[in-house]
């Protein structure tokens, strides 16, 4: 594979408690040129402005999850994953 | 090898018909139930509480939890059970047993499993205040409460 060739990525967004109410849906598909990381989805996620800016970035925390584990933002995203982006647990 | 059981349910929950799952064959049996508390905010009472989980990865990491700790604490047997949906106060939230040879590992692992479950398993906690809505704050104290512990 030609590694300048950018290959899409097929990526199920999942967005739980707090901030599917703040962002307004439960889930949705994006694409994304690959390869790519989590930082990568949350830049384009913060670029469409409020209430994405504020809620994915400054001082707001959020958890995200690749696959159902844990992930950070240098987490390298593969095609068809599942990102699921969610606040702090409260459970128990 | 421990015998573990974790649930996230709708359900309410049963506690001697739960110890089933358990054996009779341990000399400790340590429990902690979790309900929704009768509190109040600006002096209105709370309507009701809903928990939300992330089907799949709550599951998963329950079951870890359960093991890790199982093993961490020499235990028989434990029990995770978690429940979802709209609670009212009083209801029901959690149940947390762990068997041992001995009451020290018992009642230490469902101290360990509680703390862990607060601050790891993707639960989320939503309070309505009558017709007002709002999603539960982290607490910094359960991040504190898990250092204890150290790495599971």
């Amino acid at each position: 594979m030609n590694p300048t060739e950018p290959t899409p990525l097929h990526l199920e967004v999942l967005y739980l408690a707090r901030l599917r109410d703040t962002l307004g849906r439960s889930r949705e598909t994006l694409t994304l040129d690959g390869p790519a990381t989590v930082a990568d989805l949350l830049a384009l996620l913060r670029a469409r402005g409020a209430p994405w800016d504020s809620e994915l970035g400054g001082d707001r925390v959020f958890r995200v999850a690749v696959d159902q584990y844990m992930a950070d933002p240098a987490t390298v995203l593969v095609d068809g994953a599942e990102v699921a982006l969610f606040p702090p647990v409260t459970g128990g | 090898m421990a015998r573990c059981h974790v649930s996230v349910q709708h359900a309410d929950f049963d506690f001697a018909t739960e110890l089933g799952w358990l054996g009779d064959g341990s000399g400790a049996v340590a429990s902690f139930i979790g309900r929704v508390r009768d509190d109040t905010r600006d002096g209105v009472p709370l309507t009701a509480m809903t928990l939300e989980h992330y089907p799949g990865m709550t599951e998963r990491v329950l079951e870890e939890l359960a093991q890790a700790v199982a093993a961490r604490f020499a235990l028989d047997g434990v029990l995770v059970l978690h429940r979802v949906g709209r609670l009212l106060p009083g209801e029901q939230i959690v149940l947390v047993v762990a068997t041992a040879p001995h009451r020290h590992a018992a009642l230490q692992a469902v101290d360990c499993l509680m703390d862990h479950l607060k601050s790891v398993a993707p639960f989320w906690k939503c309070e309505e205040y009558g017709a007002a809505r709002h999603w539960v704050d982290a607490r910094d104290s359960d991040q504190a409460a898990l250092a204890r512990w150290g790495a599971l």
